[in-house]
């Protein structure tokens, strides 16, 4: 095979010594995209060429034969980033192999089911800035009386947030009880966390239960960002707080909940930072942008909501979103 | 087995000895061009860890033939620090990192066959082969 390439190196030198074509030129080309196929070093390049010009014309001087072993010298390193780059591009496509199959793992490992409760819709979307989500969402409902909704946010992103997310998951389902109140949630999982996390890994929870006979929304908040509340007869929105430290820092945490009760059209959006820290280059999307968002599909079903509060805040981004983006709607309807 | 040579490496005017030696053994055993750059290469970074990491060593140069085949064996070895972690210093892109240049991943590509014994507060030796092709 080497001999023939070297046959192939000499014609097309020969022909451009002839007429310096562009076309000889792209002859040129088309035979280095083969040689890099093939593995060929930059060295062997220069080698071949050497061997083809000896061969053409053997009265040179010496002078020149002797910068050529120069310059293949000089190649040599050339030669081994080359290598050196091939080898680092297939291993980032096996790692890239290997992230997709875990993020495959992941989203079946903390799978959750939107329940269904008579007169409550749930709007959901999350979306991972990389592969791999470092928010989490889980839902605890008896189908009937009560739907809860855990919304985490492990500060950071990637892996080491997502493999985080799992000790949530076992932690929520220890808690089999949808009418467990917001805080006694917040307390357990604080206890789960702080044994089994390092200090310097921080999580973010806001667990919201509705109950269905009295209307009422209760919630619980651990350093999360506060949920943002629609009262439809007044037509405005409020920030629903609570205090609490953030999971895992200390490990006896009492939290505190606080009510609110829903009328029809009212509804409370639970998000992470992924969706109030949105930026353009302009900086930082404002809240009252978001709020007019919501406000301008506030009739549409839930799911329409946050679907069209990500899609547009996504185009403000230019669609490249810098945290994972999770928006959560519990509607009350007829 | 063949003829044996070998420089000691103390400074770094000594890698250019070993270079040379390399260089000369490489010619005279029939290797081409492009090779015998390779295989001085080869020495260069490995005489560059010797000088580097282990203060002091020794390079040395052999002929060898096997079932018609005729090669070369470069041999570096020390008495330095050893190696903690081999596998790190096989990869790709931590040699280029740390400044090194190729490294010992380069002398594996630019070698046919490549051999490594460390024992940590001992010392190291590798040794690489290649074949007239």
């Amino acid at each position: 095979m080497p001999q023939k390439i070297e046959w192939q190196y000499k014609e097309i030198l020969r022909q451009y010594l002839m007429s310096q074509t562009e076309e000889n030129l792209y002859a040129g080309q088309n035979l280095s995209r083969q040689l890099i196929k093939k593995n060929i070093a930059p060295e062997e390049v220069i080698s071949i060429h050497k061997g083809a010009l000896e061969n053409m014309f053997p009265e040179l001087p010496m002078n020149v034969w002797n910068s050529f072993d120069l310059l293949i010298e000089m190649m040599i390193r050339y030669g081994l980033a080359l290598s050196e780059h091939q080898n680092l591009i297939q291993q980032q496509e096996e790692m890239n192999i290997e992230i997709d199959l875990a993020a495959n793992v992941q989203s079946t490992l903390l799978k959750t089911t939107v329940p269904k409760v008579n007169g409550l819709e749930i709007g959901l979307i999350t979306v991972p800035a990389r592969k791999m989500n470092g928010d989490y969402i889980y839902f605890l409902s008896d189908n009937i009386n009560n739907a809860g909704v855990a919304v985490a946010d492990v500060i950071g992103k990637g892996i080491p947030a997502a493999l985080c997310m799992s000790m949530i998951k076992y932690g929520m389902d220890s808690l089999q009880d949808a009418t467990t109140d917001p805080k006694r949630v917040l307390d357990i999982i604080n206890r789960i966390v702080e044994k089994s996390v390092n200090n310097d890994m921080f999580i973010s929870m806001f667990y919201g239960r509705y109950n269905v006979k009295e209307s009422i929304f209760t919630f619980a908040s651990a350093g999360h960002e506060p949920a943002l509340f629609y009262n439809a007869n007044k037509d405005d929105f409020t920030e629903l707080h609570t205090k609490g430290l953030l999971l895992g820092v200390v490990p006896n945490v009492t939290y505190k909940q606080n009510d609110v009760k829903m009328e029809n059209g009212d509804f409370v959006v639970m998000m992470t930072d992924g969706v109030t820290e949105c930026r353009t280059e302009d900086g930082f999307i404002e809240q009252e942008i978001i709020i007019s968002l919501i406000h301008s599909v506030r009739f549409e079903p839930a799911q329409t909501i946050v679907d069209t509060v990500y899609k547009e805040l996504e185009k403000m981004q230019n669609f490249e979103l810098r945290d994972d983006f999770t928006l959560v709607i519990f509607k009350k309807v007829i | 087995m063949g003829t044996r040579s070998s420089v000691v490496i103390l400074s770094e005017w000594d890698i250019v000895a070993a270079r040379q030696l390399g260089r000369n053994e490489a010619r005279e055993v029939g290797f081409g061009t492009v090779d015998q750059a390779r295989i001085t290469t080869a020495i260069s970074e490995l005489a560059r860890n010797i000088y580097i990491y282990a203060g002091k060593g020794k390079i040395e140069i052999e002929r060898i033939s096997e079932r018609g085949s005729i090669g070369i064996i470069i041999t570096a070895s020390d008495e330095g620090p050893g190696i903690p972690d081999v596998r790190k210093v096989m990869e790709d892109g931590f040699s280029t990192s740390g400044g090194l240049g190729a490294g010992v991943p380069g002398v594996r590509r630019l070698m046919d066959d490549f051999k490594l014994d460390t024992v940590l507060g001992e010392g190291t030796i590798i040794k690489a082969t290649k074949w007239i092709r």
